[in-house]
């Protein structure tokens, strides 16, 4: 006979109530996202739709408010930023990790000093500089921003690089190979899973960015994922089961890309987060 | 040789430039014109810019709007201490290892992944539904089916519970992340503790009380200053929701909307020093912490 463990029992049953409340703002929106207009409101918020296969709000979602666009936009500014971060990063990392040279030192501290100023504090100055350099109301502004701030990448190629053993850039350098041949070979090839890292991390971070596309791409035509559902509120504001709908759609692949990367996102966060 | 040596040393700056050149024209430039602009009262567009001394952050003093966005903070930090001790909580029942807890581990995770604007909008619908008068939220109907009906409120419309409301979302956003934080810790600490504890017939609180909890100590500590600091710096949830109306503005919100409504970049670029200094000393603080426990492993 197997005692009934009363300690666990009260675990689950905690651990259950409180994944009920994780999950219960989420039902009204999903329940309203495949109701029609009529049935939206003369129903109320908790109760299930008639048809869980009337797709007709994500259809108006995704064909009238631009959400194609921002995906689309996101996509750009996702793909280009990350080339950028991962090619910024790597060098930096292979500069500080596999040199010895003058400077070091206070190049080191540049970048720890950085990491301590967060970026929503110094935008009305940021603003400027974009300003100045004409790139205010174009992608560039996002991929600059993307590209030239982020410290957590550069923390975590230099601890992964750490661990690449040395003796294999300098055996590389005996049978003649320069020293962007040992990068471009030896080290980048090595530091994939630390690139994958940075790539979950930076990725979800950028998909879910607001205020720099808000404050920089103000024209509805480079509206990212962020933006693009910002600006369904004031038009869709009579017809909220489209807002549910859309809200859904930006939802849904980040909760995909969850479930199938689960445990390295697990990782980088805790990678990302002891800087 | 001489000249392999040279080359050691130049070469590390060819790498090097791309990166400082970004940091230097995306951080320190911003940062050091930000002190400059502070004590100017340029509108941004004026290319002359007219020097006031301190003017500026004295009128911060006297400036209720920003005094009352600055004590909204207290809210979100309150909101922060629970979901440090709820994070707690689960990161520890998480660490036994019962089955099926994984599964629960992805539920309380997943909101830190969502997309800022989705979160507002899965908030907005919930607490006053499609915004008409006669169809209340989700929220209101739960609690009157759990017979709590009393408690249905303005969640976003009374300047009372606005800030409660909000500091919620914040919980519910940003406790996985503490959670995989902690459950991370956990995992680090020596087996051989535990193997040690059972031995000794310790029970489970005792096992959190002398293992697990000194264990997690630094990133406790860690977690509760960044709290201070994230708590003022605030700006994305409410700023959706509400556009920092209802009295849930922060100052973050005031800081940009000065800057950027009201084209006052002198007076915005004060108030985001002074934020600055703020998160500077909290993280000054938090970097001795950590420096004291890394003496104390030695």
């Amino acid at each position: 006979m197997k005692r009934i463990d009363t300690f666990k029992v009260i675990i689950y049953l905690i651990l259950s109530v409180m994944c009920l409340a994780m999950v219960f703002p989420l039902i009204p929106l999903i329940f309203a996202s495949f109701k029609d207009h009529q049935e939206f409101y003369d129903s109320q918020p908790l109760s299930p739709p008639h048809n869980w296969f009337n797709f007709h709000n994500f259809y108006l979602a995704w064909t009238q408010g631009d959400l194609v666009r921002g995906f689309l936009n996101t996509g750009i500014l996702l793909a280009i930023s990350l080339v950028g971060t991962i090619m910024v990063g790597t060098m930096t990392a292979y500069a500080i990790d596999r040199f010895d040279f003058k400077g070091k030192k206070l190049v080191v501290w540049a970048f720890l000093l950085a990491a301590l100023v967060p970026g929503v504090t110094t935008q009305v100055a940021t603003f400027q500089i974009i300003n100045r350099l004409n790139l205010y109301d174009t992608r560039w502004a996002a991929i600059l921003l993307y590209t030239g701030t982020d410290i957590i990448s550069i923390y975590i190629f230099l601890q992964f690089m750490q661990s690449i053993p040395r003796a294999l850039d300098e055996s590389a350098r005996i049978d003649g190979a320069g020293h962007f041949t040992i990068y471009f070979r030896i080290i980048l090839p090595l530091l994939r899973p630390a690139i994958a890292t940075v790539i979950i991390i930076k990725g979800i971070a950028y998909y879910n960015d607001f205020y720099t596309p808000f404050l920089y791409m103000p024209d509805p035509s480079l509206g990212t994922v962020s933006t693009s559902l910002y600006r369904f509120i004031g038009p869709f504001s009579a017809n909220w089961e489209v807002i549910c709908a859309a809200t859904l759609l930006v939802i849904v692949p980040t909760i995909v890309v969850f479930l199938t990367l689960q445990k390295f996102i697990y990782k980088g966060l805790s990678a990302g987060a002891v800087k | 040789m001489l000249k392999e040596r040279y080359k050691r040393q130049v070469t590390p700056w060819l790498y090097l430039v791309l990166p400082l050149g970004l940091l230097g024209l995306l951080t320190y430039l911003p940062v050091a014109n930000m002190f400059w602009y502070s004590t100017t009262n340029w509108d941004g567009i004026d290319p002359h810019k007219q020097y006031v001394g301190l003017a500026n952050y004295a009128k911060i003093a006297q400036n209720p709007d920003i005094l009352h966005a600055l004590f909204n903070s207290i809210y979100y930090f309150g909101g922060a201490v629970v979901q440090i001790g709820l994070a707690l909580f689960v990161a520890t029942v998480l660490s036994y290892g019962f089955k099926g807890t994984n599964f629960f581990k992805g539920f309380l995770v997943f909101p830190f992944l969502l997309n800022s604007v989705a979160v507002v909008l899965i908030f907005r619908y919930l607490f006053q539904g499609p915004g008409i008068a006669s169809h209340a939220g989700g929220m209101d109907y739960l609690l009157q089916h759990l017979g709590l009906g009393r408690f249905v409120t303005q969640w976003l419309g009374n300047p009372h519970i606005v800030n409660f409301s909000l500091a919620g979302v914040s919980v519910w956003r940003y406790i996985g992340f503490n959670i995989v934080l902690f459950l991370g810790a956990i995992q680090s600490i020596n087996p051989e503790l535990f193997e040690a504890a059972a031995l000794d017939r310790a029970n489970r609180w005792h096992q959190f009380r002398y293992i697990i909890l000194p264990g997690i100590r630094r990133i406790t500590a860690l977690s509760l200053i960044l709290a201070i600091s994230g708590s003022i710096a605030v700006f994305e949830v409410p700023y959706i929701m509400l556009g920092g109306a209802n009295g849930s503005s922060t100052f973050v919100i005031e800081t940009v909307r000065i800057a950027f409504a009201e084209n006052r970049v002198g007076y915005a670029s004060a108030l985001a020093v002074i934020l600055l200094g703020i998160v500077l000393i909290v993280t000054f603080i938090q970097r001795n912490i950590f420096k004291d426990e890394q003496v104390d492993l030695v």
